[in-house]
């Protein structure tokens, strides 16, 4: 039993592990839609990958990326405000990546695997991928982290005290790609922006400072994938919904204490 | 609002008051650039270097021309006033030298911008927004500016008057306050240039003269410069070096008396405004003036304007 829960057991707790901080930032920032545009956007990645026969994750990474590009460009008019442009966007891609998805041949895709995830198929190659993946954006997110938040207190005042703000956006939107390439195995991308959102969500009534509703984001968000692991093997739930409503669970809880 | 630590913000400041050459020496070498030595032995002959010129710029935004043609030079150890009326692009202007804004570069005519390398701005907005979803007080905020030991932090909000708000949450504060901690943040970083929008706004008289007082303070011992925005000239007679009044250029400036009998002056904000006897150097003056009265005003750029204001102005 062991052998088979141990690798999707430490996927879950990689990806829950950044979704911590990362989450923070999507809650501070009020980008939680922006988040799901971008998860949805995966599906469409996932089907170029597998179309040209490429790296999930490299098609992933850079369908996202270049979402987050022609959204930024979009929201420069101004007659449609940014959540309208991101409805739009969003179910397109979504829509673009079910029609491409149906369109392979040869091989037989699981589309449920992907909108809900498949943690249980998850291979020992996939945990070290996404530990090398999950260390690498919680170091850079260290090393930046003044001037992450900082652009996320206020733009201006960070421009003036000279921190580079489209290069620290930049960064932030490229470490939420790789995250949501990676989590797409975990929970799917339909679920994926709760794993960011609610703990951190979560965590926001519990802490004082932004490290610490960071760290403790991260705490139950592996909280959660432990629970919902638990869930779907004793009564053979599906691991990913189960994951979201372990979460949930964890941030009713919270509401019951007042709040900091 | 109580401004009467007279706790030094740099433990160099009652050196500097004593001696300016000494007072630029430790400055220089409080910007971490020991390496460059001449500052160090001829700060003094450097201070007239400008920190910021502005050439000839014009800045048009979402389609409306803001500022034409307007030029401006920010010395070291200058304070420097914007006066003008609402819509006049100080704002715009203040912003251009902050480098949020940029010059219109259309064929090259929309003038030039030119900063001193390494130049350390402290920036107080009117007012900024923090999401309520982040937790971050007085303390985590004045850190991102300046990382350092919480002793520096403390000593910054004493001298703006906001000690006692240092473990507050920063949505807890009121406009007033979320003011005086940007200040304690400006000048926590030891800036060469502090540029302030409206510092007066929301203080009433007795802090107005606390606030400008501090000001020289501070520019006597950090030697830096200073750009404050203000709708009224009376205000910051006392306490400012230059005046540049302006109405999308630059209409007069000069020093505040010079201003206040230039008859441009008296054209944009009416006559009876800025007449010598206000007692300018008490802030003694009544809220009944007409500073901000009526006032109809063509120039001779073909744009004609009209600024409305019914009442008193008010200060609060």
């Amino acid at each position: 039993m062991i052998e088979l829960l141990l690798p999707p057991l430490l996927a879950g707790l990689a990806v829950a592990l950044v979704s911590g901080p990362m989450g923070a930032f999507v809650v501070w920032r009020r980008m939680a839609f922006f988040g799901d545009t971008l998860a949805h956007g995966a599906l469409l990645g996932a089907a170029l990958g597998l179309a040209l026969d490429i790296s999930l994750y490299v098609a992933v990474v850079a369908v996202c990326l270049g979402l987050a590009a022609a959204l930024s460009g979009l929201q420069r008019q101004r007659q449609l405000a940014g959540d309208t442009l991101l409805g739009i966007v969003a179910h397109t891609t979504l829509a673009l990546g079910v029609i491409a998805i149906s369109l392979q041949t040869g091989i037989q895709v699981d589309l449920f695997a992907y909108l809900f995830g498949d943690l249980l198929a998850v291979g020992w190659q996939d945990v070290i991928g996404l530990w090398v993946g999950a260390i690498v954006i919680l170091l850079l997110m260290l090393w930046q982290w003044r001037a992450l938040l900082s652009i996320t207190v206020n733009e201006e005042l960070a421009q003036v005290e000279g921190i580079a703000v489209q290069r620290t956006r930049l960064l932030l939107m490229l470490l939420l790609a790789l995250l949501i390439a990676g989590a797409i195995r975990t929970v799917g991308v339909l679920l994926i922006t709760s794993l960011l959102v609610i703990p951190a969500a979560s965590a926001r009534r519990l802490t004082h400072t932004p490290a610490q509703m960071a760290a403790v984001a991260s705490v139950l968000g592996t909280a959660s994938v432990l629970a919902g692991l638990a869930v779907s093997w004793f009564a053979n739930t599906p691991v990913g919904p189960s994951i979201v409503v372990a979460a949930s669970s964890l941030f009713v809880l919270t509401l019951l204490r007042k709040p900091a | 609002m109580i401004f009467a630590s007279r706790y030094s913000l740099l433990v160099t400041g009652f050196i500097a008051s004593l001696a300016e050459p000494l007072q630029q020496a430790c400055f220089v070498q409080a910007t971490e650039r020991q390496y460059i030595i001449a500052p160090l032995y001829f700060g003094p002959f450097l201070m007239s270097e400008p920190l910021v010129t502005v050439q000839s710029v014009s800045v048009t935004l979402g389609g409306n021309a803001v500022l034409s043609d307007v030029s401006l030079t920010l010395a070291p150890g200058r304070i420097t006033t914007l006066i003008g009326p609402n819509g006049a692009g100080k704002s715009t202007l203040a912003r251009l030298v902050l480098g949020l804004v940029q010059p219109d570069n259309g064929n090259g005519s929309g003038g030039t911008v030119s900063r001193r390398k390494g130049l350390r701005v402290g920036y107080m907005p009117q007012h900024i927004k923090v999401d309520d979803s982040l937790p971050l007080t007085v303390d985590r905020f004045l850190w991102l500016a300046a990382p350092g030991p919480t002793a520096s932090r403390r000593a910054a909000l004493e001298r703006a008057g906001v000690a006692h708000l240092r473990r507050r949450g920063v949505q807890q504060l009121s406009g007033g306050e979320m003011q005086r901690v940007l200040l304690a943040r400006a000048l926590l970083r030891k800036p060469d240039l502090l540029v302030l929008d409206e510092p007066a706004q929301g203080v009433d008289v007795a802090g107005q003269n606390a606030l400008y007082g501090l000001l020289k303070t501070v520019r006597d011992e950090l030697g830096c410069a200073i750009l404050l925005i203000s709708h009224d000239l009376h205000l910051v007679m006392a306490a400012t070096d230059e005046v540049i009044c302006l109405q999308r250029h630059v209409c007069c400036s000069g020093s505040p008396e010079s201003v206040s009998r230039d008859p441009a002056y008296h054209e944009l904000f009416g006559p009876g405004a800025g007449t010598p006897n206000l007692a300018l150097y008490t802030h003694d003056h009544d809220h009944d003036h007409d500073l901000h009265g009526n006032a109809t005003h063509s120039h001779e750029h073909s744009h004609s304007h009209h600024h409305d204001h019914d009442g008193p102005c008010n200060h609060d």
